[in-house]
């Protein structure tokens, strides 16, 4: 237990007209909690007790985060019965995300979908996918209206078609943080956009702001099972999360903070996954934006993607 | 049509220029080159396949080798100087081959036959163009002779698939992990299972 929850509580003074009924059920649940604590309860009852009075995850002390992450990493190893690491990576200074996608070598075959559910500590049931791959006419070219995300060949790519896999695009001027209402979610130093999963209110203002189609809500309990679940975590990231709350790609922050590929690029059959640093000249992403045809999606919003789409061929 | 539009941007730097122009003998004349793409290149090894700036003796210059998978090869098929060996006697005029059926060669096979990119003389060697041996780990040597602007991808890691760290040593795959290089077209793939309509959630 940190000290800050068991050192006298700052009570504003009351005003002239006594405390609203609001403030005084406020103090009564901190004076309640407090009690509990002091007088020695469990840790499951510390944890619930800190989760109800924490602080934003950026406000939080490098003390208090210590404290934070080994509560949760408690309850997930208790959870899923085995030893579960949970780690809040900073940004490394210098460094600018960018994702670049092959739309001429893509062939559907979904890999990266069921590659990020394992990684990413996705539900199984219901079912949650960060990744959508649209299948689209390439007569046509990329028209969403007609695209197809349920296609069900025998084999890909099928004739005429191509495939536009679509996740979070980590834009620079991201809408979805601009609506949250509670700043449980932000774009990080190195460009990711993350969640707070123990911040989200599940307001799901973000989902309806995302142009992208990229943030999924846990309408149910998400199940994951035991054996499946992967026990090298991110707070920010792909900590198994509670219901009610928001997810989304964070291009496997667990993974490229500690100089990893993501996972979508490491599973990809064909190579038509890239990934590096933007403000790198030498990166494999700088050589492809400088040098190859680059589609942005939805360009027109001025959303600013990290996420290019172009044509190798 | 697209490797133009591509290219046509590269043309004031003298590698791209270089490539287009030589991408045939790339591997023999471009290897100063290749220099110019060190950064890409993990740091060098003692052990395993060699990989960093080595010297070609042969050529007289300095070629860049690059991390790479192990070469796929068929179970048990190596080396092949377990059945040839090199006083063997040698017909070079382009056959079929009866004791390996099971290639079919797709691969310009109007102009290509075996021993253009296997060796006679040494059958655990690839030779190049000029007669060099290369190793079947230095394969993509080989390719780029013909495929130049995509081995000048695949070594700025735009064409194929890396692993590792995006940050620091990456395995490069060989062009044959991908292609087979008797019959090098993209195979289809059984895709995964479509993601359930929101109907079907429950």
């Amino acid at each position: 237990m940190s000290d800050h929850t068991a050192a006298p509580l700052p009570v504003p003074a009351p005003p002239a007209e006594g405390y609203s009924r609001r403030e005084a059920l406020v103090m009564g649940l901190f004076a309640l909690a407090a009690a509990a604590t002091t007088a020695g309860c469990s840790a499951a009852d510390k944890l619930a007790y800190e989760e109800f009075v924490q602080k934003h995850f950026r406000d939080l002390t490098p003390e208090e985060m210590k404290d934070r992450l080994a509560g949760l990493e408690k309850k997930y190893s208790e959870q899923y019965g085995k030893s579960v690491k949970v780690s809040a990576t900073p940004p490394i200074p210098g460094v600018l995300f960018g994702y670049a996608l092959d739309l001429s070598r893509c062939i559907g075959c979904r890999r990266c979908v069921y590659g990020c559910v394992e990684e990413n500590n996705q539900s199984r049931n219901p079912q949650t996918h960060w990744i959508t791959v649209l299948e689209m006419d390439k007569e046509e070219g990329v028209n969403l209206q007609n695209a197809d995300a349920f296609y069900d060949h025998e084999t890909v790519p099928a004739p005429g078609k191509f495939y536009m896999p679509v996740a979070c695009q980590h834009c620079e001027n991201p809408p979805c943080t601009k609506v949250c209402p509670v700043e449980a979610t932000w774009k990080e130093k190195d460009g990711i956009v993350v969640i707070d999963y123990d911040w989200c209110i599940g307001c799901r203002c973000c989902i309806a702001a995302c142009p992208y189609g990229a943030r999924h809500f846990n309408w149910g309990k998400p199940v994951i099972p035991k054996d499946e679940l992967n026990p090298v975590t991110e707070y920010l990231g792909n900590r198994p999360r509670q219901r009610g709350v928001v997810e989304k790609c964070s291009f496997c922050i667990q993974r490229v903070r500690k100089g990893l590929y993501p996972k979508c690029v490491e599973v990809c059959p064909v190579g038509a996954r890239k990934f590096g640093n933007l403000l790198d000249p030498e990166s494999e992403i700088r050589y492809i934006i400088e040098n190859k045809r680059v589609y942005i999606l939805k360009e027109e919003l001025n959303t600013q993607p990290k996420f290019f789409y172009y044509y190798g061929l | 049509m697209f490797f133009r539009v591509g290219s046509l941007a590269r043309n004031r730097s003298m590698w791209g220029r270089m490539t287009r122009m030589r991408a045939v003998r790339l591997a023999a004349a471009g290897g100063w080159a290749a220099l110019l793409l060190t950064a890409a290149c993990g740091p060098v090894q003692e052990k395993g396949p060699r990989f960093g700036n080595v010297v070609d003796s042969a050529a007289k210059t300095t070629v860049t080798l690059f991390p790479v998978a192990p070469p796929p090869f068929s179970d048990g098929i190596f080396p092949c100087s377990q059945c040839h060996g090199p006083t063997d006697k040698v017909n070079r005029t382009p056959h079929v081959v009866d004791f390996h059926s099971e290639i079919v060669l797709h691969h310009d096979e109007k102009n290509r036959w075996c021993l253009d990119c296997h060796d006679a003389r040494n059958r655990d060697k690839l030779h190049l163009a000029d007669g060099r041996l290369i190793d079947f780990t230095e394969s993509y040597r080989l390719c780029g002779q013909c495929h130049g602007p995509t081995l000048r991808n695949w070594k700025a890691g735009e064409h194929g698939k890396r692993t590792g760290s995006w940050s620091g040593a990456k395995q490069y795959l060989l062009c044959a992990s991908c292609h087979s290089p008797h019959s090098p077209h993209f195979k289809p793939l059984k895709p995964k299972a479509p993601p359930l309509r929101q109907e079907a959630i429950r």
